[in-house]
């Protein structure tokens, strides 16, 4: 069923039908279902019910929105340290750094105008 | 001369049209479509992180207007993910299917894979003409611009999404379990778990972040 393929296609195939990922068993699509709905049932829970200050619950919620985040990667998306998948890892590592620059250069840059311009010293105040 | 007359047939015979159907059926041609899919989902990725930036850096500009905590409303967020979520497996049941070569169950999961979705993108409509009416339109506020601006690309995402869904649908009526519709099966999981996934940095960042 399953043909040899060079290193350059990349898939995680066990059908002859599918390209670049393998579909999973019902087993691990559950398991990343229970997962994702404790991992959106907790900061929801924490948030609505203001149990703690906001500078505790927001580093929570997004400790745990990554968490859940690489859940669906891997129950969902079935990303894994399979060889053959190599070319999807690259590319999404990739994305991952452009990503990174991208959020943290702009929150970055956009913090340190507002601190280090006066107010007087925009029209908009 | 006569020599020359053979292998011309040959040579153009890739280009008929016949030829490009057995090329679109063929394995590998799947698995390099599904690659260059996963490529354009991460440049679609780096759109959403640009989205974010700009949502990030503009979440304190209220102008005067409502913050997040005023105008969100978390339990209905919760309705709305919850959607995303069951659909994301609903759409993986219908993957399975795919594999144990049940079509009638692969339509039964997509169609009630398509409802979630449904549902999801009304409540988001919903949500956004109660704010536009209560005045807390994207033109109210640098916020509510990133607000409706990240929100609104992720609801079209959802709503071409769909649009794509209704057509496998049509084509897995039409032909069946075929090679070219696996294919096509398989791109549009990839897309439908990726929204997911962006929804999870939706209601991390905008609803919970900002009602925190």
């Amino acid at each position: 069923m399953h043909e040899p393929r060079g290193p350059l296609i990349p898939t995680t195939a066990h059908g002859p039908s599918d390209g670049g990922a393998a579909h999973g068993s019902v087993k691990s699509y559950l398991t990343g279902f229970v997962l994702s709905v404790a991992l959106t049932f907790i900061p929801f829970a924490l948030v609505m019910s203001g149990a703690a200050p906001a500078a505790t619950i927001i580093p929570i919620c997004i400790v745990l929105g990554v968490a859940q985040i690489v859940v669906h990667l891997v129950y969902f998306l079935h990303m894994n340290g399979a060889s053959t998948q190599s070319w999807n890892m690259a590319a999404f590592v990739f994305t991952l750094l452009i990503v990174a620059i991208l959020v943290a250069g702009s929150l970055w840059v956009m913090y340190h105008l507002d601190v280090n311009m006066m107010p007087g010293m925009m029209p908009t105040g | 001369m006569n020599v020359q007359t053979h292998p011309l047939p040959v040579a153009t015979a890739p280009f008929l049209p016949e030829a490009f159907e057995s090329i679109e059926e063929h394995h590998d041609a799947g698995a390099i479509t599904t690659l260059g899919f996963w490529i354009y989902l991460m440049s679609d990725c780096i759109l959403f992180a640009a989205l974010f930036a700009s949502f990030a850096v503009l979440r304190g500009a209220t102008a005067g207007g409502p913050s997040g905590r005023e105008i969100f409303s978390l339990p209905y967020v919760a309705v709305e993910t919850a959607c995303l979520l069951v659909s994301s497996f609903t759409y993986g049941m219908a993957m399975i299917s795919a594999d144990q070569g049940r079509q009638a169950w692969v339509l039964r999961w997509l169609g009630l894979t398509l409802l979630l979705g449904l549902t999801f993108v009304g409540m988001e409509i919903h949500e956004f003409v109660k704010l536009i009416a209560d005045g807390a339109g994207p033109d109210r506020s640098g916020f509510l611009s990133a607000f409706f601006t990240l929100v609104g690309t992720h609801g079209l995402h959802v709503t071409s999404g769909m649009v794509w869904m209704g057509v496998l649908i049509a084509h897995l009526l039409r032909r069946g379990l075929t090679e070219a519709n696996r294919t096509r099966l398989m791109c549009l999981s990839l897309f439908w778990h990726f929204l997911d996934i962006v929804w999870i940095g939706v209601f991390t960042v905008v609803y919970l972040m900002g009602a925190a």
